[in-house]
């Protein structure tokens, strides 16, 4: 304490964010470790390995800086253009990144797969047929799940550029993007390449479906087929091993150049800007244009194809939906909670560790470690939902932390001091101060949390008996039923529900007073 | 009954209490033997009926998800039976040594002899190439690989299907299977990781063909009235699946046990298969099999290799599907 | 009044890295002392020692002969008004000043009426329910001025708390801050860049220059005859005071 120039005070308090960083190091890595114990003996790799660990990374790789370049003219001409029905695009385009695996892949498929529209058109056109299968298939449908993460991060971005810098940048002639937009995506690309890389690091369903063979096969994949099939407990924790460095290495790297990036809220503004005639008119109506195409044709056909069937779902699926959403919520108030906590260590290193570390983690791993450590004291199926909703909380963890943690900044920023001298400290500082200014961030975060976790289907099927079925996993048993129809509506209701948790969230947060 | 929150506030005392009066027998099975259009139901009322027990089905993932549940819990599952593992995995399951003898030998209409101390077969089906009518339909793998025809797979790592692939060109093939592969690779659209993602692709018409069984096609008639599907005979012969089911060890309801294991090879059970799992019964019914499952083909050559032969042939078989489709 | 009363700077050094800020003197309380310099002296960085916000280099900083230099802000006998964010936007304006009397905001009927009483006496009367974002600029400086009226704590800093407002507004909420002080018996610092705030309403002044805070001397008297960094300063904010 006695060098200088240091705050004397701090006026949040600390030890919610202690807890909820050691719950996360135990849940990631203390998990790692139950498993690699249970292994018992060291895991060795094979020549297939180091196949998938080098697909991972290419894939990872293209996927990420594919979707942050595609994002930024988006952002842009979001950013610059008022028209009616933007708020509405903005938080539909959205949609893809909560959009549940399975129903996103059919969704892709009646797009561009052999019997989807393109195609349609191609053949009728005369022209060879494409193939979404192979590394291109796994980046498209990474692409389409993470550019609306990208955009939405990076119109953030913009919306951080005062509008007065515009207006002297009109006034000096000076060129808009050298001096303001350029500094601003220097800022933040790096954070947003590496938060999709991590989370493309760790796809599983969409690289095996898509990836047309075994060349595409990924870490993560070869993790569940190293504890589904092989029951090689000690090959899993060595590749959850590698994941996690893999991890390490890329957030080391982004580290220099990167600072955290603000995650929703704001987005409503339309900066008025002098640099928006002309050409730049037409470039911006494609890129907002081709991006809605892109992400919501796919959403659409999907939805209209399974709409018919909700009303003649069977009861067992509304049963799920019910427990899902349930799960849904109480593992966003668990996430958010963490978050938050995570939050008011003030950007410390081990916060900013305990909210990353989940993105690398493997679900399947989390869940084998938790069953191994669980089922010596209970029977694990009556933890299922509790389980779920712990490890579903977790894996949304990163990206609430990273939406709350720069409005806890800015509020410190603000009106911590005037907090500080009037002895606003501990809890009733979170309640009186933090809680009522983070509103619109905190509802965003239950919103993504609540929606990610409706449609998981990971760690369940690891503990579930039938009568803790949450829907997306009934989705997944009714297809191996044959039922793809009934499957199909399964899915537009587990999509409607994901996305209709997630408004609620959003919208009650937005709704502020002030 | 098993509704967590419900433990957690103590509110199943009651019910709890009943239940102890009755005996329970827990039966781990595949997650699509308990849906509502699975056999579970049917079977659980049928056998209630006779054994004054309460039989709880526990569904759990696939054949293989089945089997590293029942290794990471070893001594202390709850699990009595384990119903759903297919012969490929019977080998690493009886390795285990969690199974116990069931002691029982009845007549079984198999293709094959049986005799694993451990397992007893349910049901039973060949693995197949399944397409539309008027589509394409290669009668070998060498046709196949030089034909056009698209198909959908399921990795072997990951699903039972997949594996019995693998098992099949293996088999059939022997060394010169990573050729047959490499040969395949352009028609394989994509490897899914389970059975539910490779049909649902087929029907999405992603591809002309798909590995499923010989009796798919009997689904979409009884079920759907749809004629359109089609299985491939193909010249080489079919490998066989046999899903079997054993007694855990530990089981704390032996007699319970065994006389499941009766039950399960008696008309009861059997006739429910059919149309309920899509596959033929390891005994045959009084009735026989219904209408539309005579429309099947019947192979020449029906390939099993014995599970220890099963298991020795297996990452052969892997090495040869991954380095003949990576090329 | 013994020496030690007042506001005392032992030695103190608020130096960071290259840049030095020193203090040795106790300034007598009572009354509104001016705290002038050019930007970049150092007068919020004293302002923020005094608060709580920074843990000097060297040296130490006592009231009435007390050492504060280690307390929480909370815990010294100092309120502040900021040059923004002086009010929480989210909470009405009657709790905004309830949190000077508990900062748990658990407030009981008479504290009720003490905030009620202040908002009367600066012409706020039945504003308290509104949120600050309904306020005019003048109105909210008012309030914030209640706030730190109801706050039992002696000695006040005003960090430029006025200068978002217009000239002639600005000079009459310090007048009235001024006012309220001196009947409240505060003693207070007033931070401006502008001379002619000094000259309205501080009797004494306290120079920050070349990395030193000078002891306060008379306004009147400073002016008079400045010295010759102050001349060279006064010359150059001729304009800046008329921005």
């Amino acid at each position: 304490m006695a060098h200088g120039s240091e705050p004397i005070t701090r006026g949040l308090p600390l030890w919610p964010g202690r807890i909820a960083a050691g719950l996360v190091l135990l849940l990631t890595l203390g998990t790692l470790l139950a498993v690699g114990l249970r292994a018992g003996s060291a895991g060795r790799f094979g020549v297939a390995d180091w196949a998938a660990i080098r697909f991972t990374l290419v894939q990872a790789v293209l996927s990420s800086v594919l979707s942050v370049a595609a994002a930024i003219p988006v952002a842009r001409a979001l950013a610059r253009r008022s028209f009616p029905g933007r708020r509405f695009l903005i938080a539909v385009m959205g949609a893809p990144f909560i959009l549940p695996v399975v129903v996103a892949i059919l969704g892709l498929l009646a797009v561009f797969g052999r019997g989807g529209v393109i195609n349609d058109a191609l053949i009728w056109a005369g022209l060879p047929a494409i193939s979404i299968y192979g590394l291109h298939g796994v980046v498209l449908a990474h692409v389409f799940f993470n550019l609306p993460l990208a955009v939405r991060l990076i119109l953030q971005g913009w919306a951080t550029i005062p509008a007065e810098r515009f207006r002297v940048a009109a006034s000096l002639d000076m060129s808009v993007w050298r001096f303001l937009e350029w500094p601003m995506l220097r800022a933040t690309v790096p954070g947003i390449l590496l938060a999709i890389f991590l989370i493309c690091l760790t796809s599983f369903a969409v690289a095996l479906t898509l990836g047309g063979g075994p060349r595409a096969t990924t870490v993560e994949l070869a993790i569940y087929q190293a504890i589904r099939f092989e029951f090689d407990l000690g090959r899993a924790a060595l590749l959850a091993g590698v994941q996690f460095t893999i991890c390490a290495v890329a957030a080391a790297a982004a580290w220099w150049i990167a600072v955290p990036s603000a995650l929703g809220g704001g987005l409503d503004r339309v900066v008025q800007r002098w640099d928006t005639g002309g050409s730049t008119r037409f470039s911006d109506a494609c890129a907002i244009g081709m991006a809605a195409l892109f992400l919501l044709v796919p959403l659409t056909l999907v939805l209209s194809r399974g709409v018919t069937e909700i009303a003649a779902l069977p009861n067992s699926v509304w049963l799920a939906a019910g427990r899902s959403v349930g799960v849904a919520i109480f593992s966003a108030l668990l996430c958010v909670v963490a978050a938050l906590a995570l939050a008011m260590l003030r950007g410390s290193a081990v916060a900013g560790l305990a909210g990353t570390l989940p993105l690398a983690a493997s679900g399947l791993v989390i869940g084998t470690g938790l069953f191994v450590v669980v089922h010596p004291v209970m029977d694990p199926a009556r933890l299922a939902l509790p389980v779920t909703a712990l490890v579903n909380a977790a894996l949304a963890l990163p990206f609430a932390y990273r939406a709350l943690s720069p409005a806890v900044e800015q509020v410190e920023a603000s009106h911590g001091r005037l907090a500080d001298t009037l002895g606003v400290c501990g809890m009733a500082r979170v309640r009186l101060v933090l809680l009522p200014r983070i509103r619109a961030p905190l509802g965003f975060s239950l919103g993504l949390a609540a929606a990610l976790s409706m449609g998981d289907l990971g760690v369940i099927a690891l503990f579930a008996g039938d009568a803790e079925e949450t829907l997306p996993l009934a989705m997944y048993r009714l297809m191996g039923a044959y039922r793809m129809d009934t499957a199909a509506g399964a899915g537009v209701l587990l999509v409607l529900l994901s996305f209709g948790l997630f408004w609620l969230f959003d919208r009650g947060g937005r709704h502020d007073r002030v | 009954m098993k509704h967590p929150l419900f433990h957690v506030a103590g509110l199943t005392f009651a019910a709890s209490a009943a239940m102890a009066q009755t005996p329970e027998l827990t039966i781990y099975t595949y997650d699509s033997f308990v849906t509502e259009w699975g056999p579970g139901p049917a079977i659980e009322a049928a056998f209630e009926e006779v054994c004054g027990c309460d039989l709880v089905f526990s569904g759990h993932g696939d054949g293989a998800a089945l089997l590293s549940r029942l290794r990471l819990e070893g001594n202390r599952t709850e699990a009595d039976i384990v119903l759903g593992l297919d012969t490929n995995l019977t080998y690493a399951a009886a390795e285990t040594g969690l199974f116990a003898p069931h002691g029982l030998s009845p007549d079984l209409d198999l293709p094959v002899s049986w005799d694993d101390p451990d397992f007893l077969p349910y049901d039973w089906g060949y693995f197949a190439f399944v397409g539309n009518e008027g589509g394409p339909a290669p009668s070998s793998f060498e046709e196949l690989a030089q034909s056009d025809a698209s198909i959908v797979i399921q990795d072997p790592r990951s699903s039972t299907p997949g594996l019995g692939l693998a098992l099949w060109v293996q088999q059939v093939y022997g060394d010169e299977a990573a050729g047959l592969w490499a040969d395949l690779a352009d028609n394989v659209v994509t490897v899914t990781p389970g059975w539910s993602e490779a049909y649902g692709l087929f029907l999405e018409g992603e591809a002309d063909l798909v590995l499923s069984y010989t009796t798919s096609p009997a689904y979409h008639l009884i079920a759907e009235e749809d004629a359109s599907k089609i299985a491939l005979r193909f010249d080489e012969g079919h490998y066989m699946q046999v899903e079997v089911a054993g007694i855990v060890a530990s089981t704390d309801q032996p007699d319970l046990a065994r006389q499941f294991m009766e039950f399960m090879v008696s008309d009861a059970f059997q006739s429910v298969i059919p149309t309920t799992n899509w596959m033929f019964p390891a005994v045959m019914p009084e009735g026989g099999l219904p209408e539309g499952f005579g429309t099947d083909i019947d192979p020449e050559t029906a390939l099993l290799l014995p599970a220890d032969a099963a298991a020795a042939l297996r990452e052969s078989a892997i090495d040869a599907w991954r380095t003949g489709l990576s090329q | 009044m013994t020496a030690s009363d007042g506001l005392q700077f032992d030695r103190l050094d608020l130096g960071q890295g290259d840049f030095s800020l020193t203090a040795d003197f106790t300034m007598s309380p009572g009354g509104l002392v001016a705290l002038i310099g050019p930007s970049g002296a150092g007068k919020s960085t004293l302002l923020s020692a005094i608060a709580g916000f920074l843990e000097p280099r060297r040296g130490l900083i006592r009231w009435h002969g007390q050492d504060i230099t280690r307390l929480a802000p909370a815990q010294r006998p100092v309120s502040i008004l900021f040059q923004d964010n002086n009010l929480f936007p989210h909470l009405p304006v009657w709790k905004n000043l309830g949190l000077a009397l508990d900062p748990r905001l658990k407030l009981s009927e008479a504290d009720r009426s003490r905030i009620d009483e202040i908002l009367d006496r600066l012409g706020l009367a039945g504003m308290g329910d509104r949120q600050p974002g309904a306020l005019s600029g003048g109105q909210a400086s008012r309030a914030a001025l209640g706030r730190v009226l109801l706050a039992d704590r002696p000695l006040v800093l005003l960090d430029e708390p006025f200068s978002a407002l217009g000239p002639g507004l600005r000079q009459d909420m310090l007048h009235l801050a001024a006012r309220m002080m001196e009947e409240a018996g505060r003693t207070a610092i007033l931070v401006t860049h502008d001379p002619d705030d000094a000259r309205l309403v501080a009797q004494r002044t306290m120079l920050v220059m070349d990395g030193i805070v000078h002891p306060p001397i008379g306004t009147d008297a400073l002016f008079a005859d400045p010295p010759d960094g102050l001349r060279q300063y006064l010359g150059h904010s001729g304009d800046m005071s008329r921005r």
